[in-house]
């Protein structure tokens, strides 16, 4: 492809862009000099991008220390240095966005075309040779519908069928991994942390099976499971299933961590947030549940699909919806990419959605038909433009511009993985797991000061206990107040002992008191009687005004 | 139809065997998860193996006949080191072989102090025999005595000039080529026990007494400067290489205090941990820490600023430590005690010896800035302060610290039944400083 063509369009105005563009992003930074627009002044634009870039890196936002307000000056100094090497290290980080080898893919139409009308044939005409040697069908009406599922690297791919055949392969190079006839029902597969192992929900029991398709355990506690996810930093298998139990895993040590009771009925929805390890389920009254294994901004979104048609964008911050689309027959699948497109299938046909979180879209992005099937389940391949759909007749893979995060980073997960990195990988993951308590709403808390106020604890403190009590009612304790203050108590244990400090605390109770009692006053007088009855001159007596 | 899909060319695999694979980075925090949880993950993890890794005992250099009670460091070769015993011995060891390479019959009784040369293989001893004997590699015999008419207790030589200071009764100042004392001082104390010269402000001299006086000394003008008083006595004294005013002393009341020489009326710091009488500390040449060596028979380790000790060392033969010294490269401490043997530990407990390469350096350093970071999580901080002590050592500290309760106490007690302003709080580093004079 020649080098122009690279350049979309909304590229020549990178600054009208929206700040928010974590999940849509094409920074004018990685172009080659020869094509960034030329009319750009640059000393005005260059630190402008460069602050809306490092906004993306900035560890703590909105919460600058304020240095004037410290008064030890040792401590002022720390402040200051970490302070400036949080801030250097978000200045250098976004400075190296330069250096990002690979560009997001997109997908235009010109003038009278539609972009969702674009079939994979024609898209298939147009794409480079490597990227149409990633489109494949494979053909398997024996043992369908499939399920699919891509390991951390997209690597490798997992399919299950239902009548029980599963097979791994290493998809680029179609090399096979292993093939199993288990000749039962197979609900749900998942890789584990690597391609060495997956996990494989079976007609009772769940299964793991190493990459020769050797069975290494057999999960007894994971009974009827329908769905299955796998929390990579903490080790974790989660399954669920029509008895309606949760159950947490630990994959490295083989513990059973957590079993819980939805008492929700089958559950056949399950997603993990990869921002926080929170396990999503969703039920059949319509409710969708959030979990972790101790109860209690990437991914900030969520999608759900419904029987009622409805298809809708949370935003899991506010826990409110943000748009609803209409889906002709009752979805089956929905899935976001690492771009965040948005993918949803009913019945036969597969419709991905563009900047579906930001505002309401008229119109899909892309749209597939997968004729004479019924699509059983859906999965991105990370760090590529492809979308693997599981259906009655096997797996299609199918090319999906922008969806893939375009740079990986070979320290998290690594596509072009050698056998001794994956083994080194492994080993630091293992010693860098994430013990389950630590699953919470917001991932940050470690090493956090709680800087709400009481009441907004005690307020959670009373959510978090009535939603794992749903029966009985929250009461809360009791503290008399006053009564046991730390004064009353010195009072108490001093006995008969009259000393400086006891009518120091005597005297000051008694004002206390004092206070307390003009305030009620004040407060049931109203406050603009109190106003009204300063003179004019008292706003030179100083003492008196801050007593009022 | 304008499309554009990720394709990776071949850039991303090596192109033959013999390169190295690329690393290819995305910082975006997206693709981090978990930044904090993993991180702190790792300090815990950096904590652990700490403390498993922390094996500080090197070896020990064993020949002395009797206690060892003075020890010198080589002034230019890191593996020397020189020793003299309650004998009367005096012994070279090189460290690397752990072997002595020189001894000599130097004195009759104690051997009390023993000094190098700067920038040479001279030095110096002093003995309970009130003889100085100055002493070259070459030959068993010195190459000079000094006779005196007071038995010595110490000995330390200036930084550039030919000069050295021994205590007895009295301070003396001697030059190499002469036979009697340049210059003497004296201040009212019974006996001097310990002299020792400031290594950056040349020509000031600091001194400890029985009498539980510290003295300071300059020399040019041949006047003391100050006089300060303690509530108990002072073993020995070190000033800090790194900053010029501030000394740290070794006190019979089981603490150290570090003083500014500029303000002698408080201590700058009071440092505590010790179950006895201290008996020797010596500075890191970095002057960011200071290791002592005590009664009780374990060393400890202080950073210059804290108040409480980070490494406590003890084995299980090692007896009441009189002379302790910070090797030049601060990677070492060499403790001389009652029982004739050097013991050689490392600073840091759980350091890896030998060379390091680029990548363990890097993790070591990666390890230490995330432990730093999460150092105040309870967790980390229980696993970073654990040590093991002897049962005696952690008994007679619980016993020490009911004793300083109870006083406390009854001091407040005092207190509250006194006239109000009566019984005065009295600040930890004041309280044990009894008066100054100049």
């Amino acid at each position: 492809m020649p080098e122009t063509d690279k350049q979309p369009k909304r590229n020549l105005s990178p600054l009208s862009a929206p700040a928010d563009q974590a999940i849509d992003h094409v920074h004018p930074h990685s172009l080659p000099p020869s094509i960034k627009p030329k009319s750009e002044p640059k000393s005005i634009n260059a630190p402008d991008t460069n602050m809306q870039t490092m906004k993306k890196y900035t560890r703590h936002q909105g919460q600058n220390i304020i240095l004037k307000n410290v008064h030890d000056k040792k401590l002022k100094g720390t402040l200051k240095k970490s302070e400036k090497k949080t801030h250097d290290a978000a200045y250098k980080a976004a400075q190296a966005e330069l250096l990002l080898p690979t560009e997001v893919g997109y997908l235009e139409a010109d003038d009278m075309e539609r972009t969702w009308k674009f079939t994979q044939s024609q898209i298939k005409d147009n794409v480079d040779m490597s990227t149409s040697n990633k489109m494949f069908e494979l053909k398997l009406d024996d043992f369908g519908p499939y399920t699919v599922d891509y390991t951390r690297n997209g690597r490798n791919i997992i399919m299950g069928g239902r009548k029980g055949h599963v097979a791994t392969f290493d998809w680029r190079n179609s090399k096979l991994g292993c093939e199993l006839q288990l000749r039962e029902t197979v609900r749900d597969v998942k890789w584990l942390h690597n391609h060495t192992m997956f996990a494989v929900a079976q007609k009772k029991y769940t299964y793991i099976y190493d990459n020769t398709g050797m069975e290494l355990h057999c999960l007894r506690h994971h009974i009827d499971v329908n769905r299955m996810e796998f929390l990579p930093y903490h080790f974790l298998l989660a399954t669920v299933g029509n008895s309606g139990w949760l159950k947490y895993q630990d994959t490295s040590t083989g513990q059973l961590v957590a079993e819980l009771r939805t008492k929700l009925g089958p559950c056949k929805a399950m997603t993990q947030n990869n921002y926080n390890a929170v396990l999503h389920l969703g039920h059949s009254n319509g409710t969708v549940t959030l979990w972790s294994p101790t109860i209690e901004e990437a991914s900030t979104y969520m999608a759900t699909a419904g029987l009622d048609g409805q298809l809708k964008v949370w935003d899991i911050r506010t826990y409110k919806p943000l748009e609803q689309y209409f889906t002709p027959t009752p979805a089956s699948n929905v899935s976001i990419s690492q771009m965040g497109l948005l993918a949803v299938s009913y019945g036969p046909r597969v419709q991905i959605w563009k900047d579906a979180f930001k505002t309401k879209q008229k119109e899909p992005y892309m749209s597939h038909l997968q004729p004479s099937t019924q699509i059983e389940s859906l999965a991105f391949c990370p760090f590529e433009d492809v979308l693997c759909v599981g259906h009655t007749n096997g797996i299609s893979s199918l090319a999906v511009p922008g969806a893939g995060e375009p740079n990986f980073d070979t320290l998290e997960a690594n596509p072009y993985q050698t056998s001794k990195q994956r083994k080194e990988t492994e080993v630091h993951s293992l010693l860098e797991k994430i013990q389950p308590e630590m699953i919470a709403l917001n991932p940050n808390f470690v090493g956090t000061v709680d800087r709400a106020t009481q009441e907004v604890i005690a307020e959670e403190q009373r959510l978090e206990w009535e939603a794992n009590h749903p029966t009985e009612k929250f009461v809360p304790k009791q503290r008399a107040r006053g009564k046991s203050s730390s004064q009353r108590r010195y009072l108490r244990k001093q006995g008969n002992v009259i000393d400086a400090k006891r009518n120091e605390v005597i005297q000051k109770l008694a004002k206390e008191k004092q206070e307390r009692a003009e305030k009620r006053k004040r407060e049931q007088s109203g406050e603009e009687e109190a106003l009204k009855s300063r003179a004019a001159l008292d706003r030179f007596n100083v003492g008196k005004r801050q007593r009022v | 139809m304008k499309i554009k899909t990720i394709s990776r060319g071949e850039d991303f695999a090596r192109e033959r065997s013999g390169d190295i694979f690329k690393v290819q980075r995305n910082l975006d925090p997206t693709l981090h998860p978990f930044e904090r949880a993993r991180e702190y993950t790792r300090a815990l993890n950096a904590t652990k193996l700490e403390r498993l890794f922390a094996k500080p005992f090197v070896g020990a250099l064993s020949g002395h006949i009797d206690g060892v009670y003075c020890m010198s460091k080589h002034p230019t070769n890191l593996s020397t080191v020189l020793s003299g015993s309650a004998d009367g011995e005096v012994r070279i060891w090189s460290l690397t072989s752990e072997e002595t390479v020189w001894s000599a019959r130097a004195h009759k009784g104690f051997v009390r102090g023993i000094c190098s040369v700067p920038f040479s293989n001279r030095f110096f001893t002093v003995g309970e025999d009130k003889t100085v004997k100055m002493w070259d590699r070459e030959s068993t015999d010195p190459l000079n005595t000094f006779v005196s008419n007071a038995s010595f207790s110490g000995i330390d030589h200036h930084r550039n000039q030919n000069i050295f200071a021994t205590s007895s009764h009295q301070i003396d100042m001697w030059d190499h080529s002469r036979a009697e004392p340049t210059q003497s001082f004296q201040w009212g104390a019974e006996t001097i026990t310990s002299v020792k010269f400031n290594q950056t402000e040349t020509n000031i001299l600091a001194s400890c007494g029985t009498d539980r006086t510290i003295i300071l000394y300059d020399i040019r003008t041949g006047t003391p400067i100050s006089k300060t008083i303690m509530a108990l006595r002072t073993n020995a004294i070190a000033w800090n290489p790194m900053e010029a005013f501030n000394f740290t002393t070794a006190s019979e009341d089981h603490n150290c205090y570090t003083f500014d020489m500029r303000k002698m009326d408080q201590a700058m710091n009071v440092h505590k941990d010790h179950v006895s009488a201290v008996l020797d500390i010596d500075y890191s040449p970095s002057g960011e820490e200071f290791a002592t060596g005590s009664y009780d028979r374990t060393i400890r380790i202080f950073k210059t600023r804290e108040g409480h000790s980070r490494e406590v060392y003890h084995t299980k033969r090692m007896q009441r430590i009189f002379c302790i010294k910070f090797s030049m490269d601060a990677k070492f401490v060499l403790s001389g005690s009652d029982d004739g043997n050097i013991r050689l530990w490392k600073a840091n407990a759980s350091e890896k010896l030998g060379i390091t390469t680029n990548r363990e350096r890097a993790a070591k350093n990666y390890s230490q800035s995330v432990k730093e970071r999460y150092k105040h999580l309870p967790e980390i901080r229980r696993i970073d302060k654990q040590r093991k002590t002897p049962k005696a050592i952690k008994q007679a500290g619980q016993t020490k610290r009911t004793m300083l309760e109870s006083i406390n106490r009854k001091r407040d007690n005092e207190r509250k039944h006194s006239k109000p302003g009566s019984v005065p709080y009295e600040a930890e580093r004041k309280k044990h400083i009894l008066a100054t004079e100049k």
